[in-house]
């Protein structure tokens, strides 16, 4: 059973989204993406600066089975990318809720409403795993 | 777990990278159940053999050695690879051969045509009562015995690429991953118990995962990825295993080896980049052209991803080419594979 912290916000598409104090937004994958995707090897990270629609892939993860797309969950700007992350991915498979990937600065703070809550989420994945 | 050609598969246990070094360093294992295994008997299977393979099975014999294994592609009339698979010399005129999961029931209808258009003495036996582990690693076969006393005494003097039937448990000494061991044979009511004295003896069971990434550092071609119906062997990198020694032996689809030259080569790549991850269909551009590759992934003994490629047949080891990888041109080295074997690096 994958760990689904009830205090995060998800997405469909299996991001984690933390609201900072900052008003930042901290993005990762979950542990059931982390899982799914096996051992992780490699990571492509956005440059600060970039504005991006929500939804809109960021991001890249390649692990041992296939390269996945990682979405902004918001509309906004990046400001951070976990480059420390880049020299060993595998942190993504240790503790997928430490490994952060990005920073993102949302265009509208409420938009975070629209995103999942842990029950909302673990929902969506015991639904696929029963499919 | 994953769908593997109607069987439930787990695709890792744990982390596949751990248990790709396992087999590399210690002694991992598969469960290859999902394999099908065939026995053949009857006066003229020597001689059908000769006809159905691309690899003659006369040097079993010559070789000496009991039980030795052939590594053989079987061929469509037009040149395209039905399957490939093992056949292993029990006695004279009987012989096991083993093939892929996906291909069997398409081997079986072709193999009993194949029988009956030669009018051969044989008969053909699905042995779907077996079960099959396969026992990979530097210590592999010392954890074997410490696993099934029973068979050390007949099976230790066992020559490599080659197998033996001391009881219940057909012993064979070979593999997909480039490490010493074995695979076993036994019926399939036994699977539990030998799984279960295996992990006792400290072997770690290995998923679909990691038998890919090893067999692709070994080299090895995988059927349905590497070569189908649709490929001639000379274009995928088999060409060492097809025998035109002998003039005389007709088999299915020499003539159209004969008539079609080769028009590819398969050389390894290694990524110079660490940017990303080579797979399956993407265009490599060399010098002397395009061409594909077959079979990526990351190399977790090289720690840098890796492929098989099918390039025109003038590019040589040692050039770099460029991969599209997400559409970016990544640099790749070309090299002559395998890319390891026996736990060393050999690019």
């Amino acid at each position: 059973m994958s760990h689904v912290p009830a205090e995060l916000k998800y997405t469909a598409s299996h991001e984690w989204v933390r609201l900072e104090a900052d008003g930042l937004v901290t993005v990762g994958i979950t542990d059931h993406a982390q899982e799914t995707l096996g051992d992780i090897v490699f990571l492509e990270l956005p440059a600060s600066g970039r504005v991006v629609e929500a939804g809109a892939a960021v991001a890249v993860i390649e692990s041992v089975k296939a390269a996945s797309d990682i979405y902004a969950p918001l509309a906004g700007e990046i400001v951070d990318s976990n480059q420390a992350l880049v020299d060993a991915p595998e942190g993504v498979n240790r503790d997928a809720y430490a490994a952060w990937l990005f920073k993102l600065r949302p265009a509208d703070s409420s938009a975070l409403a629209t995103l999942l809550d842990a029950t909302a989420y673990q929902n969506s994945i015991a639904d696929s795993s029963a499919e | 777990m994953v769908d593997f050609a109607g069987w439930q598969m787990p695709v890792n246990y744990g982390s596949q990278i751990q248990e790709h070094h396992t087999v590399r360093r210690d002694a991992g294992m598969f469960d290859i159940s999902h394999m099908l295994a065939l026995d053949l008997d009857g006066s003229d299977a020597t001689s059908w053999l000769k006809k159905l393979l691309a690899n003659d099975v006369t040097r079993l014999a010559a070789s000496g050695v009991a039980g030795k294994a052939l590594y053989s592609c079987m061929l469509g009339h037009e040149g395209g690879v039905i399957d490939d698979l093992i056949v292993y010399q029990l006695d004279s005129d009987h012989y096991r051969i083993v093939v892929n999961a996906g291909t069997a029931d398409k081997d079986i209808a072709w193999m009993r045509r194949h029988i009956a258009h030669n009018t051969a003495n044989v008969s053909l036996s699905p042995r779907r009562d077996l079960a099959m582990i396969a026992v990979q690693g530097p210590r592999a076969r010392e954890k074997t015995w410490q696993a099934l006393p029973e068979i050390e005494a007949a099976a230790a003097a066992l020559a490599p690429f080659s197998a033996m039937q001391p009881g219940d448990i057909f012993v064979a000494r070979t593999g997909y991953t480039g490490e010493d061991g074995f695979e076993l044979a036994f019926p399939a009511r036994q699977a539990a118990t030998i799984w279960h004295a295996l992990l006792g003896a400290g072997v770690a069971p290995c998923g679909l995962g990691a038998r890919d990434t090893l067999r692709l550092e070994a080299g090895m071609a995988l059927y349905g990825q590497d070569m189908d119906d649709s490929v001639s062997p000379l274009d995928a990198g088999l060409a060492w295993t097809v025998d035109l020694r002998n003039p005389a032996r007709a088999f299915t689809g020499r003539s159209a080896l004969e008539a079609h030259p080769p028009t590819r080569q398969v050389l390894g790549l290694v990524l110079l980049e660490d940017k990303g991850v080579l797979r399956a269909h993407m265009k490599v551009v060399t010098a002397a052209g395009t061409g594909e590759i077959t079979s990526g992934g990351f190399s977790p003994t090289l720690e840098k991803s890796i492929a098989l490629a099918r390039l025109p047949l003038a590019c040589t080891a040692g050039e770099t080419v460029e991969v599209e990888v997400r559409g970016k041109h990544l640099a790749a080295r070309t090299v002559k594979p395998p890319f390891v074997r026996g736990g060393k690096i050999l690019v």
